[in-house]
C-alpha cells in the first residue's frame, strides 16, 4: 500500500463516517442532550450538596458543574466509541464490512482508520457541547481548549478500540446493544467522572479500588488536566497502555478465522 | 501446483476449511483460465460461500494455498487482492449514500485518484445503464439496479479476476439475463476470468468451464460439455443431479 493509496483510503473512511453522522441528526442531538442533562439537571442538584476541595489540576474552589465537564466529555466519547462499534456490527451483518475487509488494505489500517474517524466525530460533538456549556455559564477554561485536542484524540482512540474489540466478539446487533449497557454504565459510574476519588474513598473503599482499576477514570483525568493546560503523566500512560492492549486485541479479533477442528469460533466476518 | 496454475488468474490447491468440527471444504483444487467464465455449481451448503470467503481473504485456511494472478494470498495479501473484483451474495452497498458516492468511496479504498475514479464511474454507470440514477440514494433503487451498481463497483479497478457469489439471488428474469450476458461479454471482450457461484443450472452456458462442488469436495471439473459427456447424461441438469445425488447416496 503506497502512502497515496493510504491517504485516499483514510480520507474515504473518515468522510463516510462524517456523512453518516450528518445524516443521522438524532445521533448528534442525543450526543449533546445526554451530557447537557447531566450538566443542567444533575449538576444543579449536586452543587448544593457536594462540597469540592481544591484538588489538582484545580487551583481554587470550583463548582460541581465545572468538575463534571471532563467526565461528560468522556461520556460523549464513550457513547461515540460504542456507537461506532455498533455500526461495525451493523456493517458486518449487512455485508458492507466484507467489502472493506476484502480490499487490499491491511486490516490494522482499516480498523485504525475507522477508530480515528469515530474519534474525529466525537471531537466535533465535544466542542459543540463545550460551547453550549460556556453559553450556560459553566466556567470552562478557554485556554485549555486547544491543548485538550491531542488528549481527546488519544482518549477517543482508546474508547473506540475498546468498542472495536467488543464488536469483534459479538455476532449479532441485538447482543451488542445489551453489552453496551454492561460496559458503558459501569465504566462511567465507577470512575472519577461524577465524583472525585477522595470522595468515593470516603464512602466505599472497594468502590475506590474499582475506580482505580477502571481505564475510564484515567481517560477523564487526562482530559481534566489537559483542560487546565497540565499533563497527568500517569493518566496518559494508562490510557496509552489501554489503547495498545485493546487496539491489538481488536486487530486480533478481526483477523480471519483459520477454521479447523481446533478453531473455537467459526469466523470473524460471518 | 504447476507453472500454468501458478500464473492463472486464480489457482486453488488442496484447500480445506472447517467450522469447528464440521468440514466445509475438503482438499479443493482447481485453477481458472483467463477470459473464461467458470461456473462454480453446487447445491446449497456445498461450500461455495466458504470458498469465496477464503478467496476474498475474509477467512484463512490452515491447509491449502490460494494464488491470485500468481500472488500467494497469505504471503502477498495486498497484491493478490488488488487483482480481484467481487460481487457478494448479500447486497453490500451503503443504502444512505448515492450511487456515485458509493462508487467513489470504493474507488478511494482501492487507491484510485479522484480523476481516474470520476472517469471510471462515468464509463461503468453508462455500461450498466445507471447514468441517470447516479445521484439517487441506493435505498431508492430496485434490487436489480443495486446489483448493477455492485457489478460496476467490482469492475472499478479493472480486475483480472471477477468473483460473483450467487449474484442472481432475488433478481427478476430480465436482470438475470443481463447479468449473465454482461459477465460473458466481460470475459470475452475484456479478458477477465470469471468465477460465478450458483446453484442454478440454467445460468451456466454450454461453452463455460465448470466446477461442481458437493459437500465441500470437487466432484467434477472441466468444460460443461465434457462434464455432461463424462457423466453420461443428456444435459447439465441431469449431470448435476447425478453428480450430487451420487454423493448424497455415498453418505447414506
Amino acid at each position: 500500500m503506497s502512502p497515496t493509496h493510504a491517504a485516499r483510503a483514510f480520507t474515504a473512511i473518515v468522510t463516510r463516517e462524517f456523512l453518516r453522522f450528518v445524516q443521522q441528526k438524532e445521533r448528534f442531538f442525543a450526543a449533546l442532550v445526554r451530557p447537557l442533562i447531566w450538566l443542567v439537571v444533575f449538576a444543579a442538584g449536586f452543587r448544593a450538596t457536594l462540597g469540592l476541595s481544591i484538588i489538582p489540576p484545580y487551583q481554587t474552589y470550583i463548582s460541581y458543574d465545572v468538575y463534571v465537564v471532563p467526565g461528560l466529555i468522556g461520556m460523549i466519547q464513550i457513547f461515540n466509541g460504542m456507537q461506532s462499534s455498533l455500526s461495525m456490527v451493523y456493517d458486518r451483518e449487512m455485508g458492507s464490512m466484507r467489502v472493506l475487509l476484502s480490499t487490499p488494505l491491511p486490516r490494522w489500517f482499516v480498523l485504525f482508520s475507522r477508530m480515528l474517524a469515530a474519534t474525529f466525530v466525537s471531537i466535533v460533538q465535544i466542542y459543540a457541547f463545550v460551547a453550549i456549556a460556556l453559553a450556560l455559564g459553566t466556567d470552562v477554561p478557554l485556554e485549555g481548549l486547544l491543548p485538550m485536542l491531542p488528549v481527546l484524540v488519544l482518549t477517543g482512540l482508546t474508547l473506540s478500540a475498546i468498542g472495536m474489540f467488543l464488536s469483534s466478539w459479538i455476532r449479532q446487533l441485538e447482543n451488542f446493544a445489551g453489552i453496551m449497557n454492561f460496559v458503558i454504565f459501569p465504566m462511567f459510574f465507577i470512575s472519577s467522572a461524577l465524583y472525585p476519588l477522595w470522595r468515593v474513598k470516603e464512602s466505599s473503599l472497594w468502590l475506590f479500588h474499582a475506580c482505580q482499576w477502571n481505564p475510564f477514570t484515567y481517560i477523564v483525568e487526562a482530559i481534566r488536566f489537559a483542560m487546565y493546560g497540565q499533563v497527568n503523566a500517569e493518566a496518559l500512560a494508562v490510557v496509552a497502555g489501554t489503547l495498545a492492549v485493546f487496539g491489538a486485541a481488536a486487530v486480533a479479533g478481526y483477523t480471519p478465522a483459520r477454521g479447523g477442528p481446533a478453531a473455537g469460533r467459526a469466523s470473524s466476518a460471518r | 501446483m504447476d507453472d500454468i496454475a501458478m500464473r492463472a488468474p486464480l489457482a486453488v490447491d488442496g484447500l480445506s476449511y472447517a467450522y469447528g468440527r464440521k468440514r466445509a471444504l475438503d482438499h479443493v483444487s482447481f485453477s481458472l483460465a483467463p477470459a473464461r467464465v467458470t461456473a462454480l455449481l453446487g447445491p446449497n451448503g456445498a461450500g461455495k460461500t466458504t470458498l469465496f470467503s477464503l478467496v476474498t481473504g475474509l477467512f484463512d485456511s490452515r491447509t491449502g494455498r490460494i494464488r491470485i494472478a500468481g500472488h500467494d494470498l497469505r504471503r502477498e495479501r495486498s497484491r493478490a487482492l488488488s487483482d480481484l473484483g467481487i460481487v457478494f451474495q448479500a447486497q453490500t452497498l451503503d443504502l444512505d449514500l448515492t450511487v456515485e458516492r458509493n462508487l467513489r468511496y470504493f474507488a478511494a479504498l482501492r487507491g484510485l485518484s479522484e480523476r481516474e475514479a470520476r472517469k471510471r464511474i462515468a464509463a461503468l454507470l453508462e455500461q450498466v445503464g445507471l447514468t441517470e440514477q447516479r445521484r439517487h440514494k441506493v435505498r431508492s433503487l430496485s434490487g436489480g439496479q443495486r446489483r448493477r451498481v455492485e457489478v460496476a463497483r467490482a469492475l472499478l479497478d479493472r480486475p483480472g479476476l471477477l468473483l460473483l457469489d450467487e449474484p442472481s439471488t432475488g433478481l427478476d428474469i430480465a436482470t438475470r439475463r443481463w447479468l449473465v450476458d454482461e459477465v460473458h461479454r466481460l470475459a470475452h471482450e475484456d479478458g477477465i476470468a470469471v468465477l460465478w457461484a450458483t446453484h442454478l443450472v440454467d445460468e451456466v452456458r454450454a461453452h463455460d468451464d465448470l466446477i461442481v462442488l458437493e459437500k465441500g469436495k470437487v466432484v467434477a471439473r472441466g468444460e460443461v460439455e465434457r462434464v455432461v459427456h463424462d457423466t453420461r447424461a443428456n444435459d447439465l441438469n441431469e449431470a448435476f443431479t447425478r453428480l450430487t445425488s451420487a454423493r448424497a447416496e455415498e453418505h447414506l
